[in-house]
């Protein structure tokens, strides 16, 4: 028997054992290999703890979603699939200690997850010196490159690149006068170079940039200076609470009245946690919206699954990270007959997949997946239907290996 | 205090009659730990735990130098971690360097940081010298995050796993888990003795005359300054140690490392086990991970656990874990 | 760069000090009366928002959010003194320190169980949204009414300590609570009292603060370490060194936006480091071997 967390109701019979001192918990991981050696297991690092647990719940509940999907169809060449949650805290250092841990004694087959640039990278250098199947579900440019290119790894996340590319293209005009808040470290600066890839190509003007630091909780000493660059779009390239207190004190700043507010990423729980006032208008990116159903069958399948088992629930953009990973590598598995690494990653590289938000695979050079940007307005509290009705599809720019950074561009040999 | 001995393992055991098992232990002690170690990876849930012990507990015991014996509360100690660990990574990653030179290195450059930090915050006192370290240490962490083409920044340094390695011409594979706890624990063995020798010269003595009281050590003729420093920077040290220790676990050098949540996390693991003993730092290691890990596994609030247990322990049992362990023994 | 910019920056930078104040004010009264440093102080910030969050939900009303919540945390804040902090005044300065440090850990991890880990909106009262016209250029309504709030308390609780027989009392005893002890005196009643107070004012903030910032369980790990900063740069246990730290901090953090931006946290630790190897005590702070 291996110990889940994700279990929200522990069984009475658990519940004593937990009670007598939580002694037969570590018992259960001591010996190695109990689980039985026909069982696939997936080890699933991913921030339970921090600011980004909300997020982090999505991703689990759906890539459990996705490991009970698989399971009812009869498991991986009759093995049936076992997901291993693990709190990554939000740190590096964490994320690879769990890592190391799924590798070494529960023998996992595969892991997926991360939700921070930082802890992906980590999650990757591990599994690469180990010979280890990794897809990433957090985005970040810098895994594209050669210089941290694993054989065994495989990014079903969008990066920065991607998305702004789609959000510039349906905002951006010739013309148009844009300035840029960014946050100060990788992520940030990737998203703004795509910024102004685009801006370059349609024929924007940049009125200026401001770094800001890395987790600032108050933007309001650089609302003057943004104000007097008299932009027609504030571009805010920041992430998760970042972007939350920055475009919230950005409006308050009243920073909407003659400029858009334009974000690479729109995040739903974000989104949630400012409610729509401040958000009304901002347009975004995301790999996945749940109103994408009325248009794509598989995201209808996807969502009328996840809300009959979360009493009716709708998943978010990170939830569907975990169930397109999650779900990519078992029908890669599935098509290489088991879990032998290298038939696995060939399987992947073939694989043609549309789980959830229409046709996906991964490229070959820097096993990127290529899959549809959705673009994002949020609505105004008016015209919202109901509580989950939180933003209106402006445009989905298709898969297309033409919105990624060329192969020699990142470093592979042509 | 219990834990200076006499130079003679057994004579000190004779004399100390009324606490016999207490003197035992400490004439003992480094053997008695390195056997504690040396059976660690079996007895943890995971090896890679067990080697998370193996450096944090060395943390806490080169921090307890400093706090426990010398009795100042420094806030800044995952500098000289932190300084280690990139160290040793950017010596490896992007001078090609061999991974023992990389390891002096590490130790080396974090000793050099401890000089400087403890040069400008020993002149400060009681809760002031907590602010200096606490201040200077996010300088540390910040200057890291801004020379990212260095450091990796905010994404962590990584690039420099070492794979293999030949200790006195034997080929080690250090992917395996138990071959790398090893060579790891022959370090941490090292330092132990170092620091047991330590507190054994007429130097630990000093350090714990001037916890005890400044003025009189200082009427005493101590040098109150030089002791002070040369007490902060073998502290640093040890934790400079630690660090190049976990730079070759890990593979990846996180910028967390550097930040004042680990250098609160190391006080919490020093006083959990007993400050101012020579095991307590690295039981309360124990303490503190097994706990997190266990608890983590079952619950994702495990932070009010190890909250409560933290206030619990300084209400009722300020000697943490080994201490009371020990006066309790004495106490018969 | 023209004039009316840089007026402006300095305006905003004193609108940011006033909430540094705001939170520095508590940590500064706690150390400078009982000689604690309370590390659960952002902690107790982030409870005050998540407290005014629930007041004003359930009365519809802001303002009796921003009412009630300070009392109901300040009378939390006595409790913890008096189970938590009161059996620690006869050890060492470090035990009380340690207990907050874990105090913290616990109230964070509470208010995650209780309101979950996602942030929760908190819009900005109808009465004072939208933006001023300050003839150098437009500044939220809401922050002139903080800064507002907060010049109102600096003044109310100066009244307090100088014009009041409590507040005599109070600031004797941080002089020499043996003396008020002779004197017949019940310092232990003035402590709890002060303690009270100390964190009434960080929930005060917290609930300020919520309308700007995003209320989550972890804003107050952030406050924390500016509260610090500006507690040490003033000299801790200094009420005025308080308010001009505040200020100081905030316009220096609101410079360096307009020349160096991605250096404006930084500048906070370096302002602080320096004051504290040139002036060890802090601008206003009592010179005091150890406490």
């Amino acid at each position: 028997m291996t110990t889940m967390i994700n279990s929200r109701f522990p069984s009475p019979s658990r519940r004593t054992v937990l009670m007598a001192a939580g002694a037969s918990l570590v018992a259960a991981p001591w010996v190695a290999n109990a689980q039985g050696a026909d069982t696939v297991r997936i080890g699933f690092p991913t921030p339970l703890t921090g600011p980004f647990a909300a997020e982090a719940r999505d991703q689990v509940r759906s890539a459990e979603l996705a490991v009970k999907l698989i399971n009812d169809k009869g498991g991986v060449a009759g093995r049936k699939v076992e997901l291993l949650v693990r709190d990554d805290k939000l740190n590096a250092g964490e994320a690879a200690t769990r890592t190391l841990e799924l590798i070494e004694k529960d023998k996992a087959h595969a892991i997926v997850g991360a939700l921070s640039s930082a802890v992906q990278l980590a999650v990757n250098e591990v599994t690469r010196a180990r010979g280890v199947i990794y897809v990433s579900i957090s985005q970040s440019d810098t895994i594209n490159e050669v210089k941290d290119f694993s054989r065994f790894t495989f990014h079903e996340a969008l990066n920065p690149h991607m998305t702004t590319a789609a959000v510039a293209k349906h905002t951006f005009k010739r013309g148009s006068k844009v300035a840029y808040l960014v946050a100060d470290y990788a992520y940030g600066h990737e998203m703004l170079r795509g910024f102004k890839r685009a801006q370059a190509a349609l024929g924007a003007e940049s009125v200026g940039e401001i770094l800001h630091p890395f987790g600032a909780p108050d933007y309001s000493t650089f609302m003057p200076r943004l104000r007097a660059m008299r932009p027609d779009i504030l571009c805010i390239a920041n992430f998760g609470r970042d972007q939350a207190n920055s475009i919230k004190q950005a409006v308050d700043f009243g920073m909407n009245r003659n400029a858009r507010i334009v974000v690479p990423v729109l995040l739903h729980n974000q989104r949630l946690a400012i409610g729509p006032d401040a958000f009304a208008g901002v347009v975004g990116g995301a790999n996945y919206y749940w109103g994408l159903e009325q248009s794509i069958p598989s995201a209808k399948a996807f969502n009328d699954a996840f809300r009959a088992a979360h009493g009716g629930a709708v998943p978010t953009d990170y939830g569907a990270y975990g169930f397109t990973g999650v779900y990519s590598l078992l029908l890669a598995m599935q098509a290489a007959g088991g879990t032998d690494t290298d038939k696995v990653v060939a399987a992947l590289e073939e694989l043609k997949y549309d789980v959830a938000k229409g046709a996906q695979s991964y490229r070959k050079c820097d096993h990127q997946s290529m899959q549809s940007v959705l673009v994002l307005e949020s609505k105004k509290r008016a015209d919202m239907k109901g509580d989950a009705d939180l933003f209106n599809v402006l445009a989905t720019e298709p898969a297309s290996e033409t919105m990624l950074r060329t192969c020699s561009e990142l470093g592979f040999p042509a | 205090m219990t834990s200076q001995s006499s130079p003679l393992p057994v004579m000190a055991a004779a004399a100390a009659r009324p606490a016999g098992l207490v003197a035992t232990l400490t004439a003992w002690r480094v053997p008695l730990t390195i056997l504690a170690l040396c059976l660690l990876p079996w007895v943890l849930p995971s090896k890679a735990l067990a080697v998370n012990v193996l450096i944090y507990g060395l943390i806490a015991v080169g921090y307890n130098l400093l706090f426990g014996y010398t009795g100042l509360l420094s806030f800044g100690h995952a500098a000289f971690f932190g300084a280690g660990a990139y160290a040793t990574g950017i010596a490896i990653g992007q001078f090609g360097l061999p991974w023992f030179v990389a390891v002096a290195l590490g130790v080396v450059f974090g000793g050099a940081l401890a000089v400087v930090i403890g040069l400008l915050s020993i002149r400060t006192r009681g809760i002031y010298f907590s602010m200096v370290t606490l201040a200077l240490s996010q300088l540390v962490y910040y200057a890291a995050l801004q020379a990212s083409s260095w450091t990796g920044g905010e994404n962590g340094l990584r690039g420099f796993t070492v794979a293999k390695i030949s200790l006195f011409g034997v080929a080690v594979d250090f992917l395996n888990p138990v071959a790398k706890y090893y060579v790891l624990m022959i370090f941490a063995a090292l330092a132990l003795w170092l620091v047991s020798r330590i507190l054994n010269s007429p130097f630990g003595a000093a350090i714990e005359a001037i916890r005890e009281n400044e003025t009189r050590a200082r009427a005493c003729g101590y040098d109150v300054e030089r002791t002070k420093l040369l007490s902060f920077t073998l502290s640093g040290l040890i934790c400079a140690l630690a660090g190049t220790m976990s730079a070759l676990h890990l593979a990846i050098v996180p910028l967390d490392t550097l930040h004042y949540h680990t250098s609160g996390m190391i006080v919490m693991m020093t006083l959990l086990g007993g400050a101012g003993s020579f095991f307590g730092p690295f039981v309360g290691a124990l303490a503190f991970l097994l706990m997190e890990d266990v608890i983590s596994l079952w619950t994702s609030h495990w932070q009010i656990v190890v909250g409560s247990v933290f206030i619990l322990f300084v209400l009722f049992l300020p000697k943490g874990i080994w201490g009371t362990a020990l006066s309790w023994r004495a106490g018969r | 760069m023209d004039a009316e910019l840089i007026a402006m920056q300095l305006f905003s930078g004193v609108a940011l000090g006033a909430i540094l104040i705001m939170v520095a004010l508590g940590l500064s009264i706690i150390f400078g009366m009982l000689g604690v440093v309370n590390f659960a102080h952002g902690a107790l910030f982030m409870v005050g928002a998540y407290a005014g969050l629930w007041v004003a939900s359930l009365t519809g009303s802001f303002w009796w959010g921003l009412l009630i919540a300070p009392l109901a945390i300040g009378a939390f804040g006595m409790a913890i003194e008096f189970l938590l902090i009161r059996p620690l005044y006869k050890r060492s300065v470090d035990d009380p320190l340690l207990l907050t440090f874990g105090l913290g850990y616990v109230l964070v991890e509470a208010v995650r169980i209780v309101f979950g880990s996602d942030g929760i909106p908190f819009e900005t009262p109808a009465l004072l949204s939208g933006v001023a016209d300050l003839g150098i250029g437009f500044f939220p309504v809401y922050r002139l009414f903080v800064v507002g709030v907060v010049a109102a308390v600096l003044v109310l609780l100066w009244l307090f300590l100088e014009k009041t027989k409590y507040g005599l009392i109070v600031r004797a005893g941080a002089r020499d609570p043996l003396i008020m002890r002779v004197l017949g005196v019940d310092i232990g009643r003035v402590w709890l009292m002060v303690f009270g107070l100390g964190i009434g004012l960080t929930a005060l903030g917290g609930v300020l603060a919520a309308p700007m910032r995003n209320v989550s369980p972890e804003m107050g790990a952030l406050v924390l370490a500016e509260a610090f900063v500006v507690t040490v740069i003033g000299g801790m246990g200094s009420l005025i060194g308080a308010v001009v730290a505040g200020l100081l901090v905030g316009v220096a953090v609101s410079m360096t936006a307009l020349f160096a931006p991605e250096m404006a946290t930084i500048v906070m630790f370096a302002l602080m480091a320096l004051v504290l190897l040139v002036r060890p005590q802090g601008l206003f702070g009592r010179a005091v071997a150890g406490h």
